[in-house]
């Protein structure tokens, strides 16, 4: 189940096509909204709500990488790890923040707060390095701007 | 500089509102598409332009709007792709965010010339602020009149939506978009069909890049012999260049098709970082073959120049290395790349890329082993013009273009080379 509110979000988009099914992806990004990851009942649910069986369902949520179908942390620190980012200074961005964060590649801090994640071209190259932390970008990162945004993360 | 597609860029995004769009030159276009051409009349003034579609092929876009019948029991879509995720790209991006009309306008006339009433911008899940600016624009442009029922008193009618990918790259393929669009898996289908004979939901479609179709309304205003002028006999236009890596000013650089390499890095980006000398560049985005300094001062930027010098004009996305940049590993990096995004579904690409990164780690570690360079290259030849779709080679010719230019960056790697230059140092 999702809130009243992303239910008719949903009956909106739901009109966008001709087939319900093609509500999927941003159904999705609603009950991942919602739970913070795509729990078993959202995949039950999401299935039953556009017509699909759970399986293709699975199948979608297991194909699209910005998907979890596990808890992560409230802040997702993704660090673009692609040319044009490794070409200016990438590696030590992660690095940084491994120490920092006493924290691996795709694991969370024991609070719950960060998880860490490497992940592939975001499309800001020529701002590069970047990284996004959930959906906010940060380009051209240094390992002092860095401190300063995981300190105002709260 | 040549100011077409940019020439709002200088607002910093305050052309996102439909006001100030307005107020500088915008939605002129539509209406004149509306009353003084026919449909067909549309895709011949694109004809005339040479436009060539600027997600990565450079297929030319009036021919592939004639591609699609006139008559069609199924209901006709044009889709956008801002799926933007070529490494070293991201000229979508600034297209999109400061200047969203632009693009709006120029899918409804594309969607006149094909009489299609529906059209989506699939964009990459990653670019979701950018998703909210074109909704917002989106919905002034029905406010005004410019979308759904009868526009402007033409009796046209087009519904326009937004639709966010969820971070795939095989997504920016067309027929996986497709795929994607409809709920499923990005798996690419097999072609024939083309999608403008088959596409979404089994209707003809055209799908074209963000940047193609941001031309659209320029070329209705000041014609097609116009934007062609403005660029080489055979590549006509502008285009937009990413420009990232080693340089002083990275950027988005719009400059006429024919521009030399060396002018951009030199002159818009302020040349190389530190002064530093030019290794190798990458003129297209991570696909295409990599040129070494030499190629570099005979490149100019269209399509038959990069052909010359054994490469592709690609997404734009311009990637510039210097002297102190090893080349094993930034094949490494991009090979890693396609390793992650193959989407599994045929052998050659899914197993291929595995292989290839395989002896990249072992390479990496100092621990090749002799004949390693000519296994990556073996390997690459597999994959290579035999896999499901372009992704196979897009990771193979970066590879093989890399060992065939800078060989010496690999061979350092093989463990034998190492015992060697360690014994003539002893
Ligand atoms: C693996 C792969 C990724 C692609 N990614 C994109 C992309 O992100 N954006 C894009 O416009 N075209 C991309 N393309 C090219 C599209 O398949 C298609 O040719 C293009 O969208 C057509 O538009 P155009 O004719 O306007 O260039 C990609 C192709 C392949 C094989
Ligand atoms: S070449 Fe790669 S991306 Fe394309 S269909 Fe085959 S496995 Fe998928
Ligand atoms: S390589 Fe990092 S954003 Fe493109």
């Amino acid at each position: 189940m999702l809130s009243q509110a992303n239910e008719k979000k949903l009956d909106e988009i739901i009109s966008h096509y001709p087939v319900k099914r093609s509500a999927i992806l941003p159904a999705l990004y609603l009950a991942q909204e919602e739970h913070g990851y795509v729990t078993d009942e959202d995949v039950k649910y999401l299935a039953q709500r556009l017509d699909m069986r759970v399986n293709e369902v699975e199948e979608v949520v297991t194909f699209y990488t910005m998907y979890s179908r596990k808890p992560v942390g409230k802040y997702k620190l993704q660090v673009c790890r692609t040319l044009s980012c490794m070409l200016m200074g990438a590696e030590q961005i992660a690095e940084h923040l491994e120490h920092k964060l006493k924290c691996g590649m795709n694991e969370t801090t024991p609070d719950g707060k960060f998880t860490l994640m490497e992940v592939e071209c975001l499309g800001y190259c020529d701002l590069a390095p970047c990284l996004q932390v959930n959906f906010d970008y940060h380009e051209k990162v240094t390992t002092e701007s860095v401190d300063k945004l995981i300190e105002s993360l709260k | 500089m040549t100011n077409v597609l940019t020439n709002r860029f200088h607002l910093k995004g305050a052309a996102c509102d439909i006001q100030v769009y307005e107020q500088h030159g915008g939605y002129k276009a539509l209406p004149k598409a509306l009353k003084e051409f026919k449909p067909e009349q549309i895709t011949e003034e694109v004809k005339k332009s040479v436009l060539r579609g600027r997600g990565g092929a450079g297929f030319p876009t009036g021919m592939k709007w004639s591609f699609v019948p006139k008559e069609s029991k199924r209901p006709k879509y044009l889709v956008c792709n801002a799926d933007e995720s070529e490494p070293g790209t991201g000229k979508d991006r600034d297209l999109m965010r400061f200047d969203p009309h632009q693009l709006i306008e120029g899918m409804i006339i594309a969607g006149y010339a094909l009489s299609s009433n529906t059209s989506y911008i699939y964009i990459r899940g990653e670019y979701w602020y950018i998703k909210e600016i074109l909704e917002k624009a989106v919905a002034q442009a029905y406010a005004k009149g410019y979308l759904g029922k009868n526009i402007l008193g033409s009796g046209f009618d087009h519904d326009l939506y937004v639709h966010p990918g969820a971070g795939a790259y095989i997504c920016g393929e067309e027929t996986a978009l497709l795929e994607s669009l409809e709920g499923k898996r990005g798996h690419p289908r097999l072609k024939p069909p083309f999608p403008a004979v088959v596409g979404l939901y089994g209707g003809p479609t055209v799908v074209n890049n963000v940047e193609t179709l941001a031309v659209v309304p320029h070329i209705i205003l000041n014609g097609g012999e116009w934007y062609k002028a403005l660029g080489t006999e055979k590549s006509g236009g502008t285009k937009l260049f990413t420009v990232s890596g080693h340089v002083n000013r990275p950027g988005n650089y719009e400059v006429p098709m024919g521009y030399p390499l060396m002018s951009l890095i030199n002159n818009e980006c302020g040349g190389m970082l530190g002064g530093r000398k030019l290794k190798a560049c990458i003129p297209g985005g991570s696909s295409v073959p990599i040129l070494n300094a030499e190629d570099c001062e005979k490149m100019t930027l269209d399509y038959e120049s990069a052909a010359s010098v054994g490469t592709m004009l690609g997404s734009g996305g311009v990637i510039v290395m210097d002297e102190t940049t090893d080349i094993f590993e930034t094949t490494r990096n991009v090979t890693h790349f396609y390793k992650h995004e193959s989407c599994g579904w045929c052998t050659p690409c899914r197993e291929g890329t595995r292989w290839l990164y395989k002896v990249f780690e072992r390479m990496h570690r100092y621990e090749g082993r002799p004949g390693d360079v000519e296994l990556l290259y073996d390997l690459a030849d597999k994959i290579l013009g035999k896999s499901f779709c372009a992704l196979g080679d897009a990771a193979a010719m970066p590879v093989q273009s890399a060992i065939k230019k800078f060989r010496e960056d690999f061979e350092r790697r093989i463990k034998h080379n190492i015992v060697q230059i360690q014994k003539a140092a002893d």
